[in-house]
């Protein structure tokens, strides 16, 4: 093929931005994703735009925002995002809104008021979430990327259960303008991509210090550089590994992978985190606070149907008690509590105490290594419907959930299958060393036995398209 | 004996130009409804807020002036509450750390003595948006309500001070002398009847004698400073009212209704809101630097009160007066301008607080854009100088100045406004009324000295008010003590 659609239209845009190294992913793949992109192109009259993947919590001009969620069943998003601005100015179009747990609480996808999205590895297994429909739309081949957005895991989780690159950057480095709110001091959005060098071009575009975002920082996303390996550090937290709720096969794989690293000339470092042991019950205080306080606006006065209850207690109770799934709900009446003024010394202050001091404990562990890895996630991709227990999926939760907590930037990138189901390998560094994580993760993508050709392997499924 | 303790709770809408964390217009009285609002201000899902940093200047300003000590580091928190006109669920203030505490503001109070009342927080906030209710004042009562959230996220300061005023009256000063000084400053147009400026209040009375204090009863709704004086009148004097029965009053919330000029029950203090403050973690903590509070603090004007004392001090004008003179920027500068290039400070304050006021008031006479002038007044003193008008007349040639934009002296020229100093003319008129009133003579001789009123008023009739009324006065009196 000489020259493709995607690759004339990336020409073209190139003479204008005079930023082509943004799109240098693209030449990898073009002749790959043409076909299949320019008819999805031509369905959706996109002519001009190259497509992504959009989590349903991120307003794009256009389409419906619904967040998963019954309430927000017709809401037309108001504006864009700053993400989808940034997006448009390269000539990104989202191809369409991925699912997601209502209102991102949960880890599954299953918690998506309309329908469950399903695993391209196995349509039997959930994708993990609460990004599960952008996670399977990249490994399914329908996207080159996508986004989603990261309060506790919800990125990498289904990142590492549907085998693809998913990145949570430092809090700060991506504008949360248009991101609907779920944990504030802990949402971040990032993307999905096949490889490490795509993780890179999309969070150049994206990352932005946004005026219409307060905590987004000035930062610079570098090229990627080239690590020499034998001058990495790397701690395993023991707590993590030595986890009781850690799947077997999860942990050999693992640990296969820590050797093919210690071949390579990087530093292992067995190290103690004790406050690990407080991050789920930090989280689960800090998030369902900020969230009961963000969903408050839902209260059937502006979004959703009017009910015609004669007043406005009556109205507001029960809008909130039919439109809001049960998760949804678990959560707001958690944080309402925490917050309560009776209770918020003895829960939400004392979490933001722990708050610092798991900040300063995980900060003296990176004095002395540049990295923290544990596998993302105990378990493989469980079965729809397994896990009925929200408990089993909060205490998931535990690999991730620090990242969030500390505003650190980590990573999940696919390593060795079980069960021929993927397992991923979080890499976490410190604050606003995101390009430092980025070009590790690069040099160590090639380690892995999934990668294969520039990419991480799809499923048959999706390897069909491309 | 029974001692009231007030404390107050103010509200200010800010003057900036934009709103408080979004670039809509923060001016927004009687805009058509719906129109100045935007994601940030109505609550859209995403939207954030982003620090109007005009407000924290305007903020630091009212600090300032009211001696506060400002905090380098404040920080943002939200209110949790669920009402129609709030439309994020939450409202963002400053509740942990506010920009500024412990300062005062120093009233004369109704006996002219000097008082300090402490400020005990100054903090930044927003308002929400406004309600309309369809046939009752109440929501519930309604039979529906329209949502106007043009207000949403318009500026506020919120200003608490302790609980230092010990009468209704003091209330109503302190309320004065604020808003002369955020007025002055250009913090907040003080109106309080459009809602600019609003004011709730605590209120609780000591029995002295029992050594008991009554329950606090916070009073609301009270916008006007009138009203802020009659509502907690009428408060106090319900509390001792119960107090005297040996009863207490309930700890509440009541709300003056202005048809019937009394408090009744809003809410007890039980079922209030349980607000779950917690730190906006939306907005990072805000920074001050000494630099600019000490910039803030050099461009402060000269404030209300400091003005009224150089006013008594250094134009030598009674105490009421220079208040009176100094509480409106606009009316001090003219006067201090007239005073000095006519040197007649104790007349230009007499003309300025009798005519210019009256005219202000009655007719609203724009000060800025009027033909009123330093060298007006200069050329009018002139005229009653020479005895050319009297005072009495120089009223009316005022009057002729302004509508027809020519000075006193051409007035008085084109309109042959000219005192009568004729002593014949008058001296006849006297004896022709004397004549006509022998019982008013005799009234004056036996004591009566105001009767001389009668002789004075006959003679303005017959020179249609163009005698000099002091040339009038010696001759009557020395006629009648004849
Ligand atoms: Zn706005």
């Amino acid at each position: 093929m000489s020259e493709n659609f995607l690759n004339k239209k990336i020409r073209e845009m190139e003479r204008v931005n005079k930023k082509g190294d943004i799109f240098s992913f693209f030449f990898n793949r073009t002749k790959k994703y043409d076909e299949k992109v320019k008819a999805f192109l031509e369905i959706l009259n996109y002519k001009e735009a190259i497509p992504y993947g959009l989590k349903d919590n991120i307003l794009c001009i256009g389409a419906k925002t619904t967040c998963g969620s019954q309430l927000l069943k017709n809401y037309n998003s108001t504006y864009d995002a700053t993400v989808v601005e940034n997006l448009r100015k390269y000539g990104f179009e989202p191809l369409g809104k991925t699912n997601m747990d209502e209102f991102a609480m949960g880890s599954s996808t299953e918690n998506s008021s309309f329908f469950p999205t399903r695993n391209p590895w196995n349509t039997e297994r959930i994708p993990g979430g609460s990004s599960g429909g952008s996670a399977a739309a990249v490994a399914s081949g329908l996207v080159p990327f996508a986004l989603g957005s990261d309060t506790g895991g919800s990125i990498r989780l289904p990142a590492a259960m549907c085998g693809i690159v998913g990145y949570k950057p430092s809090y700060g480095l991506v504008s949360r303008y248009g991101l609907v709110a779920f944990g504030s001091s802990l949402d971040q959005i990032g993307p999905f991509t096949r490889c490490i060098e795509d993780t890179h071009s999309v969070i150049k575009m994206i990352a932005s210090k946004d005026e219409k975002d307060s905590t987004s920082e000035n930062f610079e996303i570098k090229d990627l550089a080239t690590t020499d390996l034998k001058k990495i550090r790397i701690a395993i937290p023991r707590e993590m590994v030595d986890y009781e709720g850690l799947d077997e096969g999860v942990k050999e794989s693992f640990y296969l992978f820590v050797e093919e690293l210690e071949k390579n000339g990087v530093k292992i470092n067995y190290v103690n985190i004790p406050s690990l042991k407080y991050v789920i019950a930090t989280y689960y205080l800090i998030a369902p606070g900020e969230a009961s306080s963000n969903l408050s606006r839902f209260d059937g006065v502006r979004y959703g149907k009017r009910n015609d209850k004669s007043n406005y207690e009556d109205m507001v109770n029960l809008f909130r008690d039919s439109g809001f799934g049960i998760e949804v709900k678990r959560r707001i009446l958690l944080g309402t509590f925490t917050l309560s003024s009776a209770y918020y010394d003895a829960y939400y202050r004392k979490a933001l105490k722990v708050r610092r001091i798991i900040k300063k404990e995980i900060d003296k562990i990176f004095e002395n290594n540049d990295f923290i890895i544990n596998p993302t996630s105990p378990v493989i991709a469980p079965y729809l419907n397994q896990i009925t227990d929200p408990l089993t999926y909060y205490l998931m939760d535990y690999y991730t959930i620090s990242a969030n907590l500390i505003g650190a930037p980590a990573i999940s990138l696919p390593i060795k299958r079980v069960e021929n189901m993927p397992v991923g390998l979080h890499i976490m560094s410190k604050r606003f060393m995101d390009n430092e994580l980025l070009s590790f993760a690069n040099r160590i993508q090639n380690l892995s036995p999934s990668f294969k050709n520039g990419f991480f392997e799809l499923p048959d499924g999706g390897e069909k398209y491309v | 004996m029974f001692r009231t303790i007030i404390g107050l709770e103010i509200h200010a809408q800010v003057m900036s130009k934009t709103k408080a964390f979004c670039s809509c217009p923060a001016d927004v009285f009687e805009k058509k409804p719906n129109t100045l609002i935007c994601p940030v201000c109505t609550g859209q899902p995403g939207a954030l807020p982003v620090l109007n940093e005009e407000v924290v200047c305007l903020a630091l300003k009212g600090a300032l002036a009211l001696n506060c000590e400002i905090n380098k580091k404040s920080s943002f928190d939200r209110k949790n509450y669920f009402y129609p006109d709030l439309p994020k669920g939450y409202q963002i203030t400053q509740f942990f750390k506010p920009i500024a505490e412990n300062g005062f503001l120093i009233i004369d109070d109704q006996n002219g003595k000097e008082k300090k009342i402490r400020i005990r927080r100054l903090h930044i906030e927003e308002d929400a948006g406004k309600l309309l209710h369809i046939g009752s004042e109440n929501i519930s009562e309604s039979t529906g309500s329209y949502l106007d959230l043009n207000r949403c996220g318009v500026p506020l300061i919120e200003i608490v001070t302790e609980p230092d005023m010990s009468s209704p009256e003091e209330a109503k000063i302190f309320m004065e002398a604020l808003r002369d000084n955020l007025k002055v400053l250009n913090v907040c147009s003080g109106d309080m009847e459009k809602g600019a400026l609003r004011c709730d209040a605590n209120i609780s009375v000591v029995d002295e004698e029992k050594n008991y204090s009554s329950n606090r009863v916070e009073v609301k709704n009270m916008n006007s400073f009138k009203f802020v004086e009659k509502a907690l009148f009428y408060e106090k004097e319900r509390i001792i009212d119960e107090l005297k029965k040996g009863h207490d009053v309930k700890f509440e919330t009541r709300s003056w209704v202005m048809p019937d000029k009394k408090t009744v029950s809003m809410r007890s203090k039980e079922k209030e809101n349980d607000y779950r403050y917690f730190p906006e973690p939306d907005l990072p903590p805000l920074f001050v630097s000494d630099e600019k509070i000490e910039i803030i603090k050099a461009s402060l004007p000269e404030l209300p009160r400091d003005k009224k004392l150089r006013f008594i001090e250094e134009y030598n004008i009674p105490e009421y007066d220079a208040g009176v003179l100094s509480s409106d920027l606009l009316i001090a500068n003219f006067f201090e301008e007239v005073a000095k290039y006519t040197n007649r400070p104790k007349e230009s304050s007499n003309w300025i607080m009798g005519e210019v006021l009256r005219m202000i008031k009655e007719e609203n006479l724009d000060l800025e854009n009027s033909f009123l002038s330093k060298e007006l007044f200069q050329d009018l003193f002139k005229l009653m100088d020479g005895k050319i008008i009297s005072s009495k007349m120089a009223k009316d040639v005022l009057d002729y100045a302004l509508k027809e934009k020519k000075l006193p002296s051409v007035i008085v020229e084109e309109k042959g406004f000219k005192q009568v100093e004729d002593t014949e003319l008058i001296t006849k008129i006297i004896q022709e009324a004397i004549k006509k009133n022998q019982k008013a003579v005799d009234q004056y001789k036996s004591g009566k000295k105001n009767v001389i009123g009668y002789f004075v008023g006959a003679v303005m009739k017959e020179t249609k008010g163009k005698a000099n009324p002091e040339t009038v006065n010696e001759i009557a009196k020395e006629m009648l003590e004849k």
